[in-house]
């Protein structure tokens, strides 16, 4: 099961030096998060140890090692949609969403809300993004109404 | 709404025949950046070819054709359209798919614009006061077509580059004065003329995309606007430093981007201006895109460089310098997206040409990202040397809401903000560091009255607390303690000797940190103390967030005069703090009040301060 979609990315990068980051993200590709077992069959074949898969893997914000929703939220923290509200819109969704305190993904596995530093879309500050639909000028009623005529849509 | 209604009443009518008048020479030009997407400009191209298609004028023939371009800049107006007919350029804004219909009957068939979607005079008033020599072509061309590029004399750039010598091409560049625009401002001449000395082949140039900023968008803009720019860019570097191999390094949270960026690379490699051979001069040149993975870390030189060779984005400390010892150890240029841009029209141009734009020491142009509580947010390019004040009411049209302008944060979270006493300041490299900010990759944040200056530097102090490597003790450590004295004072709790404090802290890290995130993650706290010294005094001495953003310093009362006794907040209270009965007005009981602001979020008549 794991063999076959791994082994594919392997004869990509077989022969590439320094393809730890790219192997990760095509394995993230293929299984939405970073299964352990495929770290240590990675490690085995190519012979790097397995610490600096998941030294690499915890380092950088785009990986995760526990599965996530089947519906991504992305709230796009950066400096222009701070300025204008993306606080209130974020609090908004999570109590719409009832994501638990600390938590990042609801009960049900639907919905996972993350953080990001910048989608360098300033100029439609506060922007949300729901499964990579963008959309601009939010405002935390205006966020609610999107998630539910995403639900409605899905 | 009322407009809404209008188009379809008056599109109901039986579309005039396609007889009626078709115009010889028609271009129809619809954004489509990050931006524009966001407001639905594919619908609006889709929108089009059909209702074109429906009138019997065939979209994509010759000259009759919808174009897709790059990000113009102006994206708070989105989706913007023009419609060259005849050579007449008309320019619509705010235009949704419903309103095409009209444009085509009694514009490109009638022959009349539908005058009151044009744009109005502060399209005309954002641009006119700009210097575009980057940003001309994006808006105008195709990104994903290589033949634009050509048609606008694209590619001319590398190939005077490679019938001229290596060191022809460095002087050039050094003539020009051009300066690296990722922050730094190191001379881009110099560092080629370095490398190209450095010992050990292969070499390799780099064009660093992993725009981390937040609030910062001129590269991604730029790559999605005109891609083959940066490859040109890339080739022209390549051959002045003896480097057959090109890597872009560009954050996975782009990926408009590095798709364009990819059909790109493929275009360029089938016409032969990558691969081997270019221009039959003998040098080869290829181009590898790698994919970031969200760490701001990884826009320092050494970092960027482990992260390719797929190591943790750890900086090093300096020297040895990229340009000695890089990728592989070998010796490496890493440019900006930006500077790599600017090289097609300098060597085409020559160097006399660019740098008689610019001050003495800043040449060129620069592209911000002016966003914020302005009116016109969008992507600019100004000549270096223009004042703050002319940015800000010229381009940017002035203020959202004409409220008062407090200050404009440039350099992101490494530089620090331009308060309004400062506003006839010039923009250069060198003004903006002797105030204490820096001209960084170029994001401008404008902040007004209901800005609070401690919650600022407090936003920007998280993230790069978050963003640190943790390798060197100052900066992992030090923001640490620096964040804690901040959301002490943001929480109502600030002591005594806490802004001295600060400083003392903020100077120890920029002196001891290992690499440029720690050198200049005080910058902003430093920068705020120094200007707004009163806020955190303020914040600290009476308890009071002057502009009632910190939620714990808030104090709600409600202003008798304006409450209208609609109860809303008092439905919505959670303790029970609004006293309120039908036909009376509303009151808060401090002693109860949780200070949570559902109250003033629920007003809708702004009565509650």
């Amino acid at each position: 099961m794991i063999e076959k979609a791994c082994r594919k990315i392997l004869d990509k990068y077989y022969l590439e030096k320094g393809s730890v980051i790219s192997i990760l993200q095509d394995v993230q590709e293929a299984y939405g998060y970073i299964p352990e077992d495929t770290v240590f069959w990675f490690s085995e074949k190519l012979n790097i140890p397995a610490s600096n898969f998941f030294g690499v893997a915890t380092f950088y914000a785009q990986f995760y090692l526990k599965p996530r929703g089947k519906n991504i939220i992305t709230a796009c923290c950066g400096t222009a949609c701070h300025v204008k509200g993306a606080e209130p819109m974020i609090n908004r969704i999570r109590a719409d969403l009832a994501i638990a305190e600390g938590e990042d993904t609801t009960y049900d596995s639907q919905f996972t809300l993350e953080k990001i530093a910048c989608v360098g879309a300033c100029s439609i500050a506060p922007v949300l993004i729901i499964n990579k639909k963008i959309h601009g000028n939010m405002s935390p009623e205006k966020a609610s109404r999107a998630l539910k005529d995403f639900e409605k849509n899905k | 709404m009322a407009e809404k209604k209008k188009t379809e009443s008056k599109t109901k009518g039986k579309p005039k025949k396609a007889n009626a008048r078709i115009p010889k020479d028609l271009t129809v030009r619809v954004c489509v950046g990050t931006g524009g997407l966001a407001a639905g400009s594919q619908e609006v191209i889709d929108e089009f070819y059909s209702e074109l298609k429906s009138h019997g004028l065939p979209p994509c023939i010759e000259k009759k054709c919808v174009n897709k371009t790059g990000c113009r800049g102006f994206c708070a107006k989105d989706v913007l359209v023009d419609v060259i007919s005849d050579g007449d350029l008309s320019t619509y804004q705010f235009i949704k798919p419903d309103m095409v219909s009209r444009i085509i009957n009694e514009h490109i068939i009638g022959g009349n614009p539908v005058t009151e979607w044009l744009v109005g005079p502060d399209y005309h008033t954002f641009h006119d006061k700009q210097t575009k020599i980057l940003l001309k072509q994006c808006g105008q061309i195709d990104p994903e077509d290589i033949d634009a590029y050509t048609g606008i004399g694209g590619y001319e750039g590398a190939r005077k580059a490679l019938s001229l010598t290596p060191f022809e091409v460095i002087e050039e560049v050094k003539a020009s004065g051009l300066r690296g625009r990722g922050g730094a401002g190191f001379l881009t001449g110099l560092k080629w003329e370095l490398c190209s000395m450095a010992k050990g082949t292969p070499r390799y140039i780099i064009c660093n995309a992993d725009e981390g900023d937040p609030g910062a968008f001129m590269d991604r803009s730029v790559i999605e606007g005109n891609p083959h720019s940066v490859l040109e860019g890339m080739i022209i570097g390549g051959y002045a430093i003896g480097s057959n191999h090109g890597y872009i390094y560009i954050r996975a949270e782009y990926p408009l981007a590095i798709e364009r960026l990819e059909i790109a690379i493929s275009q360029a490699t089938e016409r032969g201006l990558l691969g081997k051979n270019i221009f039959k001069t003998g040098f080869d040149f290829d181009i590898k895109i790698k994919q970031g993975a969200g760490a701001f870390i990884c826009g320092e030189e050494t970092a960027l460089i482990a992260s390719i060779e797929g190591k943790r984005g750890m900086p090093r400390s300096k020297p040895p310098f990229p340009v000695n010892k890089g990728l592989w150890g070998k010796p490496t240029v890493i440019n900006n997206v930006e500077t790599l841009s600017n090289l097609p029209s300098i060597i085409t141009n020559g160097a006399k040409w660019y740098s008689s734009i610019g001050t003495e020491k800043s040449k060129g142009t620069k592209v911000f990202a002016l966003t914020g509580k302005i009116k016109n947010s969008g992507l600019i390019e100004v000549p270096m040397g223009i004042s703050v004040k002319e940015i800000i009411y010229d381009i940017g049209g002035g203020m959202e809401r004409n409220r008062k302008f407090k200050a404009v944060q440039t350099g992101g979270p490494s530089g620090g903000c331009i308060p309004a006493s400062h506003i006839d300041m010039p923009v250069d490299y060198e003004s903006l560091i002797s105030i204490g900010s820096m001209m960084g990759s170029g994001g401008m944040v404008v902040m007004d009255d209901a800005t609070c200056m401690v919650d600022m530097s407090k936003f920007f102090l998280s993230f790069t607390q978050h963003e640190s490597c943790g390798k060197c003790v100052p900066c992992r450590i030090g923001t640490k303690r620096m964040l804690e004295i901040l959301t002490r004072i943001t929480e109502g709790k600030g002591r005594e000797g806490d802004i001295e404090l600060l400083l003392e802290i903020g100077a120890d890290i920029k002196l001891s940190s290992l690499c440029g995130l720690g050198q200049s993650a005080p910058n902003p706290v430093l920068s705020t103390i120094k200007f707004f010294r009163d806020e955190y005094e303020a914040h600290i001495k009476d308890g009071v967030c002057p502009a009632s953003v910190c939620k714990a310093l808030r104090r709600y009362v409600v202003n008798a005069e304006v409450c209208k006794m609609c109860g809303k907040c008092f439905r919505v209270c959670p303790s029970g703090a609004i006293k309120w009965e039908p036909k009376k007005k509303a009151e808060i009981d401090k002693s109860k009040c949780v200070k949570c602001g559902a109250c003033f979020e629920a007003c809708p008549f702004n009565s509650i301060m």
